[in-house]
């Protein structure tokens, strides 16, 4: 289509480490409700959420280091197999990185149905691991949460973005 | 000779470098931790840095019980209040019949020379939270290390066996629950004695006799008690009641469905049992290169 053209961008005030450290700090905190019943089956895995935001919008800021601990953390949270968030998550911050120039080109809603792809890898990567350990197949429902984690994607990125946005000067005319 | 210009900026290894670094740390890590268990101390770490964090997260949970306890209103504590002392009565007419029982299976033992059974004490825990991970039925309680929870102790509910304590953190303890596909609670028929391995199958209220030879004699309705012979768990707690019966010339062994006597997916609080075990010294292990990692520690 010769029609379409790059989405337009912000100017936005550089993203401080601390920034990203403190969204990935409530992405895990949102990971850790009680979630229960069928709200666990539609339950989006936040962390990977925020992990593959910071990955395409800020791929020199967001360190796949950060993203294999907050992973270890979500291992311990869930008692699961050491590693296998680790896992998942640095292969989702690589794809991340790799794709963020082409992922960026689009405007907001084609960007979420990009992303879908990406939580289902990794979906995919816990799922083997979890089958290798000898774990049954949980069923399709397991992979609702990608679709909702797409879906939330939007709303994220307009959330992450209003303490980026420059303050108004006060002083100007 | 070539020359390549020195880049500008620094930016360390190349992408799928890391990747390949981290991924293959993970791999390490994962086989480390699922088949020799070596990474308990790491764990236990990152579990005391990660412990505010999951306080923070269940707070608001614990307000909105709080508050609605609040509002509880007055009819409905009668009524409960009733029903309770309604239930003490009858408890205590059981006690009393227990506690004659308990003082005759003693002197009859004695005079058998049987091992006299422990008594066991119990307490009260609070189920944190349900891990979140779809694979695996297990619970998170607020007991751990420092309330001298151990590894292997059986949690019971008000009607029947819950599971037992598989790892222990400072301050929780994580309990796998008798659905857990990797669960075997060693059981009695109630009716009959037979005995038999009861594993869960990882899905909520469905568990299975396996191993069952076709013409056992197991009915719908029977009533599966622990039979207390592997030593984690204490005879005659009621685990399971048998539901389904199928048996098929075609296969070696019944399938034989049971549905759990305890609320494994609906409880706030649970019991931690402590039994004081005094079993034969365990024989020693034999050599055997096919034993998977699957069988629980004790």
């Amino acid at each position: 289509m010769a029609t379409s053209r790059p989405a337009p961008q912000e100017i936005l005030l550089p993203v401080k480490p601390g920034y990203i450290a403190l969204t990935l700090v409530a992405a895990l905190l949102l990971n850790l409700l009680p979630w229960s019943g069928y709200w666990l089956w539609i339950r989006p895995d936040f962390v990977a959420l925020v992990v593959l935001y910071w990955c395409i919008e800020q791929p020199r800021k967001m360190g796949f280091i950060a993203a294999w601990l907050v992973g270890l953390f979500m291992d311990v949270a869930d008692g699961t197999l050491f590693g296998q968030h680790a896992l998942a998550y640095t292969v989702l911050a690589y794809a991340g990185v790799v794709l963020h120039r082409r992922v960026r080109m689009f405007a907001i809603t084609p960007q979420a149905l990009h992303v879908i792809p990406l939580f289902l890898m990794n979906d995919l990567i816990i799922l083997t691991v979890r089958m290798l350990g000898g774990a049954d197949f949980p069923g399709w429902h397991y992979f609702i949460g990608s679709f909702v984690a797409g879906a939330l994607w939007p709303p994220l990125s307009a959330l992450l973005k209003i303490p980026l946005r420059p303050k108004p000067d006060p002083y100007h005319v | 000779m070539e020359y390549q210009a020195p880049p500008f900026f620094k930016t360390g290894p190349t992408p799928l470098a890391r990747l390949l670094i981290l991924a293959a740390l993970s791999l390490v890590l994962l086989v480390s931790d699922g088949r020799f268990h070596y990474l308990a101390p790491v764990r236990q770490v990152a579990a005391v840095i990660l412990y505010p964090l999951q306080r923070i997260a269940l707070a608001p949970v614990g307000i909105a019980r709080r508050i609605g306890n609040f509002f509880v209103t007055h009819s409905s504590l009668r009524t409960e209040n009733v029903r309770l002392a309604r239930e003490n009565f009858a408890n205590e007419g059981m006690l009393q019949e227990l506690k004659a029982l308990r003082a005759e299976n003693a002197r009859l033992r004695a005079l058998l020379g049987a091992r006299q059974r422990f008594g066991v004490s119990a307490t009260a825990a609070e189920v944190v939270y349900a891990a979140r991970d779809p694979f695996s039925r297990r619970i998170i309680i607020d007991k751990g290390m420092r309330d001298e929870v151990e590894a292997g102790q059986p949690v019971v509910d008000e009607e029947g066996l819950l599971g037992q304590v598989t790892r222990v953190y400072p301050w929780l303890a994580e309990v796998t629950l008798v659905t857990d596909k990797s669960h075997f609670v060693p059981v009695q028929n109630l009716r009959n004695g037979l005995r038999a391995v009861l594993s869960g199958t990882g899905s909520d209220g469905v568990l299975e006799l396996r191993f069952v030879p076709v013409n056992a004699d197991h009915q719908n309705g029977d009533e599966l008690v622990t039979s207390g012979i592997d030593g984690v768990y204490p005879p005659g707690l009621p685990v399971a009641r048998v539901s389904q019966v199928e048996r098929s010339a075609t296969r070696l062994f019944a399938r034989i469905t049971c549905t759990p006597v305890a609320g494994v997916s609906n409880h706030t609080q649970v019991l931690l049992l402590s039994a004081q075990r005094d079993l034969a010294p365990r024989p020693a292990e034999q050599a055997n290169p096919r034993r998977k990692g699957k069988a629980r520690k004790r």
